[in-house]
């Protein structure tokens, strides 16, 4: 099969690393960038600190946690709108059930991240099973996670519950000063990223939503269990929805009906600029990761400003949005080429 | 019933839909190191049985057996654990997955929780080297050709200590050599034990390879036959169950030659797709276009409809320059075009018959003359009755219609328009004999009318029997013409083969 | 029974039948549900209010319909409603800093602004989708996130208020006894109904959503049907933005419009339009609308917080989504076959 060898080394010599790192790639560049560039800027005012540094990551642990979890939905082609209603629900219940309720807060928390998984697993069903479009299928999963949080209460309820408050207060100090620390959503963040970088890459499932995401129907004929693919996906969002939402809780010390409106927005957008495609089949845990980043250096651009309004936030992720999709349609667009070509010699 | 060499014995299968009564009673056995062809046109039942054997469908009555178990598979996963494995036609893999992944996804080599990538890889660069195919296993596999992803996907099926492999329609993508280097495969499966079961539309293809055939027929065994024992022609006579001389009634619209040039090629080149060719179709003629897949004749035919643009050359309609920048601006010029892919490029599933008929039209009428519905109905109701399309009524589905009469529903619509060139790409591909008779006496009919018609298709036989002429492509480009007085297969295989081939 | 049988397999028959029954239920509530009252020569009641309340949705919906129908989604037509009526009242207000009884601009070219930049908004999302080959809900995302933005750019982040009594009249004024912006609704959908029911623009849409190639194939210039499509629902959340800060006499950047892209795409497939795309049900997506709506005053009866709605517009979702599903059609499919004047089995599906 002379033809077929002519073609591995066309192939090799055309591109050495695989175009699908790119917008991944892209999305790790662009936060180094961005971080030099706010170092130039805002350097004299401790923006390159170790402190600076390490509160992106305290600040937006929440969302990582949520990115995470969204990145699987996505590469299995699908959406998830309701993360931010879960998370909503999760700081709600904690705060209730403790300070109404005054249930332990450990069995608290091991029933919310066990209600967002059933609640995630249940539109999983809805979707794979009624064959519900996850668009609708989440809005749903939205609409009664939001709901439930003002059936319970419509005031915003404080977290004094003794463990969650010193839960959410523990830190580790890197360095005395000027003082730098991360706490403990830092860490849950960095197992459930670690968690999910095995998981997709290493074990059967993860393969599977890949698989999955790439073509639903060839999974299915490849004898892949496409049910509990598509349903566990969503189940494992669920449970990083609510895990987001405990986060949080340990950030705010309250729950409220109205947290986290739009949080599905911002994480959709960062796994989406984090190198994802929304048509499923590609995308990497560890470019959320950056996506997320990004999207905390922006905020820090603004809060290092002064002047700038947060408004600019929202425009900033849209511009990014914008570059990202062209940049990963370019790499489409130039991988037709490639293939058009080399089927032609 | 019990046969000793049996490997996958089916009995008595009853499979019925609302309202179609799918299998009746059909029986099917595959002996151990055979290769058995499943014949039958359209709507025969043959892939209704290749689903219940593989737990797609469930079925109503009868009995399986492989390897003298009764078994009842109930899913495509739960049948190629059995052994019984299966690859389509549309190559049913990831895209996205690396080869390797591809053929073990599913079933890696595992250690604890973990997949062993090094492992995986290695043992698929194996598998595909037993297929004398070397290429980069970790790649993705949309960097690879149709053919490759063919044979990646039969490594796969293989792979599962598969004793049964189904092969449904596996050629119909593939080029003469990327056929011959299957059937390789094939051959090699065969001696190693293992039942294949073919199927397929090239007559050719099945006595090359087949040791049995057997006919199915609306949903009924007509018989099981050897291969070697059976003539083409009786073949195609179970297939039919009528005598083969739809076929032979059709021939071509005579021709002086010199009719009026309606429109023409000059030395034109478009990117990627063809590279200067020059051709004419002239008024109440068939040109046919033979050649490989990928030879450059679908894509002169979509150069002639402004899908694709020529960077050098001149188009001429009746002798005038023109540029065709889209369909919209062809079938204003009263070009016409059936594309190759029916299901993708043609039919307009959820949309009504009639809408579908009127489509074009409108389309050249444009948003604000918008045909009335009465007119809307008479032309459905004329087209229906001229082409013979076989439906209740208008408001069908056409998503809903069989093969051949999804053909004529497209050869309606483009009729609507009135066209003065017609270009078919393989307007009987597809589609049981009967239709495939029917299609193209129509076609000489609109010849007879005045129409220029080009004539794409794979089937030889049809070519030499319809055109006044036939234009050989290879490599993009146009090698000759065939004038009507040489016109036989064998002229036609040889120059598609060229000087060099093999 | 032959009628009877076309109106219950019509696609708009089950919304029809829910919005009944939801609204039967407030009867049984409160009694007084069905009353309208003659007030100053206005119609008033909850029937009128329900109406009057789910115009923006309905207006939404309509654009919204189109672009499911061509397969695609429109993120974006929340975010478009507030930057419409950003725009309207800065450019009301102009420079003035204080609350104004007059206009800067001319009223007329407010409201031709308005609509036009919401209108290119709408042409720059059928650009990413049709001419860069975008998936429609990211596309539409960018200025989902953006459009907001850009409104608090306009407003400088303020609720900025307007005191033009002319404006008003778009959100709170009556004729012939019923509030206006019912009319503003009702002339929206006779447009576009006109145009997908009396011009060829609905065929084409439909094709170019059940299948684009075959479409193209067929002569439909299908980039320059999606472009227009998502154009009017830009144009249709620039008409909704105008009656909403006229409401509201205000231009609220952060909160106008706020979740009613899914309050819209809601409706849409209440009304029947898949969202998969193909056929066009501009009439049920009115229906969706006001079922959404109908189900909110429902909630109100209750004494339970407003948002608490949610809870009921989920279970109201879930139950349509499993009508629709196909366990159920199977379902129905051969019960229908079974009863003697059934439709014959298959047909259904």
């Amino acid at each position: 099969m002379k033809e077929m060898k002519e073609v591995k080394k066309t192939k090799k010599s055309r591109f050495s690393i695989d175009i699908k790192y790119i917008p991944a790639l892209a999305a790790m560049f662009l936060f180094i960038a961005s971080y030099a560039i706010g170092g130039m800027l805002y350097g004299d005012r401790g923006f390159l600190t170790l402190r600076n540094f390490t509160s992106i990551f305290t600040d937006n642990a929440y969302l990582g946690v949520s990115a995470v979890g969204m990145t699987f939905v996505i590469i299995s082609g699908g959406i998830d709108l309701s993360v931010g209603s879960v998370a909503a629900l999760s700081t709600m219940l904690i705060a209730w059930c403790t300070a109404e309720l005054n249930m332990d807060s450990r069995l608290v928390l091991g029933l919310v991240l066990a209600l967002g998984t059933f609640m995630g697993f249940m539109m999983g069903v809805l979707i794979d099973k009624l064959k519900v479009p996850p668009f609708i299928a989440t809005l749903i999963g939205m609409f009664l996670a939001r709901g439930l949080c003002f059936l319970i209460s419509i005031q915003s309820i404080t977290i004094n519950d003794p463990l969650l408050r010193t839960l959410g207060r523990w830190r580790i100090r890197l360095v005395q000063r000027p003082p730098a620390h991360i706490n403990i959503s830092v860490i849950i963040f960095a197992v459930v990223l670690v968690t999910g970088i095995v998981i997709m890459q290493y074990t059967k499932f993860g393969r599977g939503v890949y698989a999955f995401g790439g073509n639903r129907q060839s999974a299915m004929l490849m004898g892949l269990p496409t049910s509990r693919i598509q349903i566990g996906v969503y189940a494992f969002n669920g449970f990083c929805s609510a895990l987001a939402g405990v986060l949080f809780a340990f950030y705010t010390f309250s729950g409220y009906g109205r947290h986290l409106y739009g949080m599905e927005l911002d994480v959709i957008s960062s796994v989406v600029i984090g190198g994802s495609l929304l048509s499923g089949g590609v995308g990497y845990p560890i470019g959320s990761l950056f996506g997320i980043m990004i999207h905390g250096v922006i905020l820090k651009y603004i809060s290092f400003n002064g002047k700038l309004s947060s408004w600019w936030t929202k425009i900033a992720v849209g511009v990014l949005l914008l570059l990202f999709i062209a940049l990963q349609r370019f790499i489409v667009y130039v991988a037709d080429r490639n293939k058009k070509i080399l089927k032609e010699h | 019933m019990e046969d000793p060499a049996a490997l996958l014995q089916a009995s008595k299968i009853e499979k019925s839909f609302p309202g179609v009564h799918a299998l009746k009673k059909v029986d099917f056995t595959l002996r151990k190191g055979e290769v058995h062809s499943l014949m039958g046109e359209n709507g025969a039942g043959k892939s209704t049985l290749i689903k219940c054997l593989t737990g797609v469908y469930g079925i109503d009555g009868g009995d399986i057996y492989f390897q003298g178990q009764s078994i009842r598979p109930t899913s495509p996963q739960h049948a190629a654990r059995l052994g019984i494995s299966s690859v389509y036609q549309e190559v049913n893999l990831c895209p996205n997955l690396s080869v390797a992944e591809n053929i073990f996804v599913g079933r890696e080599p595992m250690k604890g929780p973990f997949v062993r990538w090094k492992a995986m890889e290695k043992s698929a660069g194996e598998i595909l080297s037993r297929f004398d195919i070397h290429i980069d296993v970790r790649r993705s596999l949309d960097s690879y050709s149709i053919a490759i992803q063919q044979m990646i996907a039969i490594a796969r099926a293989i792979n599962v200590s598969a004793q049964v492999l189904i092969l449904d329609e596996p050629t119909s993508s593939l080029d003469k050599t990327e056929v011959g280097k299957l059937f390789e495969i094939v051959r090699r499966l065969k001696s190693e034990g293992m039942g294949i079961i073919f199927i397929t539309h090239f007559l050719d293809q099945v006595y090359e390879i087949s040791d049995r055939i057997t006919v199915l027929r609306n949903g009924e065994l007509v018989g099981e036959y050897k291969a070697k024992g059976l003539s083409k022609i009786a073949l195609v006579t179970k297939m039919v169950g009528k005598d083969y001389d739809e076929l032979t009634s059709v021939s071509r619209v005579e021709s002086g030659g010199d009719n009026e040039v309606v429109i023409s090629l000059e030395e034109v080149s478009a990117r990627h797709s063809i590279e200067n060719v020059s051709l004419e179709l002239r008024r109440s003629e068939v040109v046919g276009f033979a050649g490989l897949l990928g030879s450059g004749r679908t894509e002169a035919a979509n150069v002639m409809f402004g899908l694709e643009h020529n960077s050098s050359g001149t188009v001429r309609l009746k002798g005038t320059a023109v540029r065709l920048a889209s369909p919209a601006e062809a079938i204003r010029r009263r070009i016409a075009l059936c594309p190759e892919d029916r299901k993708r490029d043609g039919i307009i599933g959820e949309l009504s018959i009639r809408e579908n008929i009127i489509l074009a039209l409108q389309a050249r009428y444009g948003l604000f003359k918008y045909i009335k519905k009465k007119q809307q109905n008479e032309m459905a109701g004329k087209y229906i009755e001229l082409l013979g399309i076989a439906t209740p009524d208008s408001e069908k589905k056409a998503g809903e219609l069989s093969g051949g009469n999804q053909q004529k529903l497209i050869l309606a619509r483009w009729l609507a328009t009135e066209p003065e060139v017609m270009l078919l790409d393989e307007p009987t591909r597809g589609i049981d004999v009967g239709a495939k008779a029917e299609i193209m006496k129509l076609t000489l009919d609109l010849c007879r009318q005045g129409m220029a018609i080009a004539f794409i298709s794979s089937e030889l036989d049809e070519v030499v029997r319809m055109s006044n002429k036939v234009i050989i492509m290879r490599d993009r480009a146009k090698t000759g013409e065939i004038a009507e007085k040489d016109l036989n297969q064998d002229a036609i295989l040889r120059a598609i083969a060229g000087g060099d081939a093999s | 029974m032959k009628n009877v049988r076309k109106i219950t397999s019509s696609k708009t028959f089950p919304p029809l039948v829910a919005l009944f029954g939801i609204l039967l239920f407030n009867v049984f509530l409160n009694p007084g549900f069905l009353t309208i009252t003659i007030v100053e020569g206005h119609f008033f009641g909850q029937l009128i209010d329900i109406l009057n309340r789910a115009v923006p949705i309905m207006i939404l919906g309509i654009g919204m319909t189109l672009v499911i129908a061509t397969g695609g989604t429109d993120l974006s037509c929340g975010a478009l409603l507030a930057l419409s009526g950003a725009v309207a009242v800065s450019l009301i207000r102009g420079k003035s800093t204080i609350l104004n009884p007059e206009t800067e601009t001319p009223f007329i070219i407010v409201i031709l602004a308005t609509l036009a930049v919401a209108s290119l908004c709408g042409l720059w999302n059928g650009f990413l989708v049709a001419k860069i080959g975008i998936q429609p809900i990211v596309a539409t995302l960018i200025l989902m996130t953006a459009g907001r933005g850009i409104a608090q750019l306009i407003t400088g982040a303020r609720n900025l208020t307007t005191g033009y009594p002319p404006f008003s009249v778009i959100g709170q004024g009556w004729f012939l006894m019923f509030p206006v912006p019912v009319f503003i609704a009702a002339g929206v959908f006779l447009l576009v109904w006109f145009l997908v029911r009396k011009t060829a623009f609905g065929l084409f849409v439909e094709a170019v959503g059940i299948n684009a190639s075959a479409a193209r194939y067929s002569g439909i210039n299908a980039t320059l049907v999606i472009m227009t499509v998502y154009m009017i629902s830009g144009f249709c959340a620039g008409v909704a933005g105008l009656i909403y800060a006229s409401n509201i006499m205000c231009a609220d950047a952060t909160n106008a419009g706020l979740n009613f892209e899914l309050d819209a795409i809601l409706a849409v497939v209440l009304g029947g339009t898949s969202m998969m795309g193909g056929r066009i049900y501009l009439g049920g997506t009115v229906i969706g609308a006001l079922i959404i709506m109908a189900l909110t005053k429902s909630i109100y009866a209750f004494d339970v917080a407003p948002e608490s709605a949610l809870v009921v517009k989920a279970a109201a979702v879930v139950m349509v989504v499993l009508i629709q599903s196909p366990l159920f059609q199977n379902f129905r499919g051969r019960v229908r076959a079974c009863l003697p004047f059934g439709r014959r089995a298959g047909e259904g599906a």
